[in-house]
């Protein structure tokens, strides 16, 4: 009997753990040979643990799995009470169109042989027949841009530090996904590490570097533990190391772990964590593409955009191109979260409306109360209200709207929701976070709490300030942080304004 | 500058034996920093005098340093340790009424410990589990899904 049990995070945090446990005493009592696969999660996290079992050939998904539900997985087959059907069937899977995470949930995440069964190591094999320019050339033909947030050409990127002339060059993912609201970086890791480390290798054929670092949030310790094993194994079947599958080009990657500093997720201030320093901004220029970790040439990009580079390398620029909207190719792991119905990770092309995506996909809320706003891009990105829902998911279509895509992650919330208790905690959060190295975010944040206070009292003369105080932070801030604080403060204050007034009202 | 206290035969080895497995690395002193508060369930300050020699930085750097970061901490923490998320996600299913729920319980507000040192609370910005919010982690576990009878069975030391 061929059962899967996740070791995802969200899955382990839901009790996948004591359900594998169980399933593997209950296999033992019935005398059932057991082979039990911890893979990564399908992204269905309303019915995490999901449990998979290997019927006649096809999976099939139950959940979620409680202790309980276990015995009857082995008696009961398709009649069982949490049964799905064919997991592959279930429409939120078969709407999707995973590029990038083609393996994940399906592989288990460790065995090297399973990638390559999976279509693994294609896309490396081919860059290792190219030169660096023409690797290059694929990653730029493909539109790919930084899916971290900022959303600048990765093949730009990978140009500069190309053509940069030194003696060492590194390549440094980040892996410090700090933005409420997102996981994908986290489930790419848990679920289908290879992926990553193939990426990083190809990202070190195309720059001339030849050593990475996966810096990876200390928040995430099933991710760091599955990563450092990925790597060794790697090591073991010399994907990594001297001779990269035998060929004359090295690479070797080492995981670090961050410290609990959300600034660290900005990538000047990642590459001080990493050099050992306090996780400080830098200002730019220099760019890190020429002077990165230790003052050499470095590529910093987010896990996604690693991950995406073998699916662009196996199938073509133009496979991935002919995917999305305007300038927003390829696909984007949408991360549905908060108070959603259906919450979790669903890749899709760029281009479907808000609307699509939180009604049809999400199923609305949890609570089943209506949805009052959607925050897109994490603590940073702006509130939509349903009067924006019309609009396509893609980087210029949000900035239009005075929002970001960022890292594709969505907060819904119901209608008992306090706009102005967000604004403030976004301000709070800002202020805490703050790596205080620009005045605009270290004392424009904690005035930002006192002056949206002031409004919650009642003191209308404040608004304007609020409103002023965001201009500044906006423009004078060194980073994203203090810089796109105001995105979340002021999407808030325009689209609901009576959550403002109705303070005042309160407090007179 | 010179520390006031000084370590113990047994720790001072520690401490050296975790210099010594980093040494040659580049910008190794998080990783250090991780090391030690695993090995002594925080970052003595009498270690830091001798974790700045050794990375050829002022005491004052490496003070700086392990102050930056939310992780490291000077003091030991409670035989336990709650971390409850804060962030939007989490709030969205209902996370302060949780976090009020924890404190009203404990006694406690963010970053303290109980007096008998049995139970320190704390804030994590985001866990990756927004999916299945409000999240908290345990002692390193991660839970899902929390609620305030869950929350209750962990605090009275059930699970």
């Amino acid at each position: 009997m061929k059962i899967w049990v996740p070791l995802d995070s969200a899955a382990v945090a839901l009790g996948a753990d004591e359900v594998a446990a169980a399933i593997t005493a209950e296999a033992a009592r019935r005398g059932v040979p057991l082979e039990l696969v911890r893979n990564g999660s399908r992204g269905m996290v309303w019915l995490e643990p999901l449990v998979e079992v290997e019927l006649d050939g096809i999976r099939h998904g139950f959940g979620p799995i409680t202790l309980a539900d276990v015995p009857a997985l082995f008696d009961d087959g398709l009649a069982h009470s949490k049964a799905i059907g064919a997991v592959a069937d279930h429409p939120w899977m078969a709407g999707q169109t995973r590029l990038t995470f083609a393996r994940v949930g399906i592989t288990d995440p460790l065995s090297l042989d399973d990638y390559r069964v999976h279509g693994g190591l294609e896309g490396l094999t081919r860059a290792l027949g190219m030169d660096k320019a023409g690797i290059v050339k694929d990653v730029t033909d493909s539109g790919l841009r930084g899916r971290g947030g900022a959303g600048f050409p990765t093949g730009i990127k990978w140009k500069t530090v190309s053509d940069a002339v030194a003696d060492r060059k590194y390549i440094v993912c980040n892996a410090d996904e700090g933005d409420s609201a997102t996981f994908a970086d986290r489930m790419l890791m848990e679920g289908d590490p290879f992926c990553l480390i193939e990426g990083m290798v190809i990202a070190g054929l195309a720059t001339g570097a030849t050593k990475g670092f996966v810096y990876i949030r200390s928040e995430y310790p099933i991710a760091i533990t599955v990563m450092q094993r990925a790597v060794r194994i790697a090591r073991d079947h010399g994907l990594l190391g001297l001779s990269v599958l035998g060929s004359s080009h090295a690479f070797e990657i080492e995981i670090r772990v961050g410290a609990g500093a959300y600034v660290c997720g900005e990538e000047t201030s990642l590459l001080n964590s990493l050099e050992g320093k306090r996780g400080i901004v830098r200002a730019k220029p220099p760019l890190p593409a020429l002077q990165g970790f230790m003052g050499k040439p470095t590529v910093v990009n987010n896990v996604l955009s690693l991950a995406t580079v073998p699916i662009i390398m196996a199938r073509g620029a133009g496979f991935y191109r002919d995917f999305g909207i305007g300038r927003s190719r390829g696909t984007m792991p949408l991360q549905i979260a908060g108070n959603a119905r259906f919450g979790g990770l669903y890749e899709v092309a760029f281009g479907l409306t808000l609307s699509q995506i939180v009604d049809d996909i999400a199923g609305g809320t949890a609570t089943g109360r209506p949805v009052k706003a959607v925050q897109v891009g994490g603590p940073l990105g702006a509130w939509f209200p349903r009067s924006l829902f019309d609009t396509p998911f893609g980087y210029e279509e949000f900035a239009a709207k005075d929002g970001l895509i960022g890292h594709a992650g969505l907060t819904i919330v119901d209608d008992r929701t306090d706009m102005l208790g967000m604004a403030r905690f976004a301000m709070e959060f800002c202020a805490v976070e703050s790596c205080g190295k620009c005045t605009p975010c270290r004392i424009g944040a904690v005035r930002g709490v006192e002056t949206i206070d002031r409004i919650a009292a009642g003191d209308a003369s404040a608004l304007p300030l609020l409103t002023d105080l965001c201009a500044t932070m906006k423009s004078g801030s060194l980073c994203a942080l203090g810089g796109f604080t105001p995105y979340p403060v002021m999407s808030a204050l325009t689209h609901f304004p009576d959550d403002f007034a109705r303070a005042k009202e309160a407090a007179e | 500058m010179s520390a006031t206290q000084s370590l113990g035969a047994a720790e001072a080895e520690t401490l050296h034996a975790i210099l010594a497995s980093h040494r040659g690395v580049e910008g190794v002193l998080l990783p250090i920093l991780h090391d030690v508060q695993a090995a002594f369930g925080h970052v003595p300050p009498e270690a830091l005098p001798i974790i700045a020699a050794d990375q050829v930085i002022s005491l004052a750097e490496a003070h700086g340093v392990m102050s930056f970061y939310h992780d490291f901490r000077a003091e030991p923490a409670g035989r336990r340790v709650l971390k409850l998320c804060r962030a939007e996600a989490c709030q969205a299913m209902g996370a302060d009424a949780l976090a009020d729920h924890a404190r009203a319980r404990t006694g406690l507000d963010w970053h303290e410990t109980t007096a008998d040192g049995a139970i320190t609370l704390e804030p994590v910005f985001c866990l990756g589990l927004c999916a299945c919010g409000p999240a908290a982690m345990v002692d390193g576990k991660l839970l899902g899904r929390v609620d305030a009878a869950k929350l209750d069975t962990i605090l009275e030391g059930r699970a």
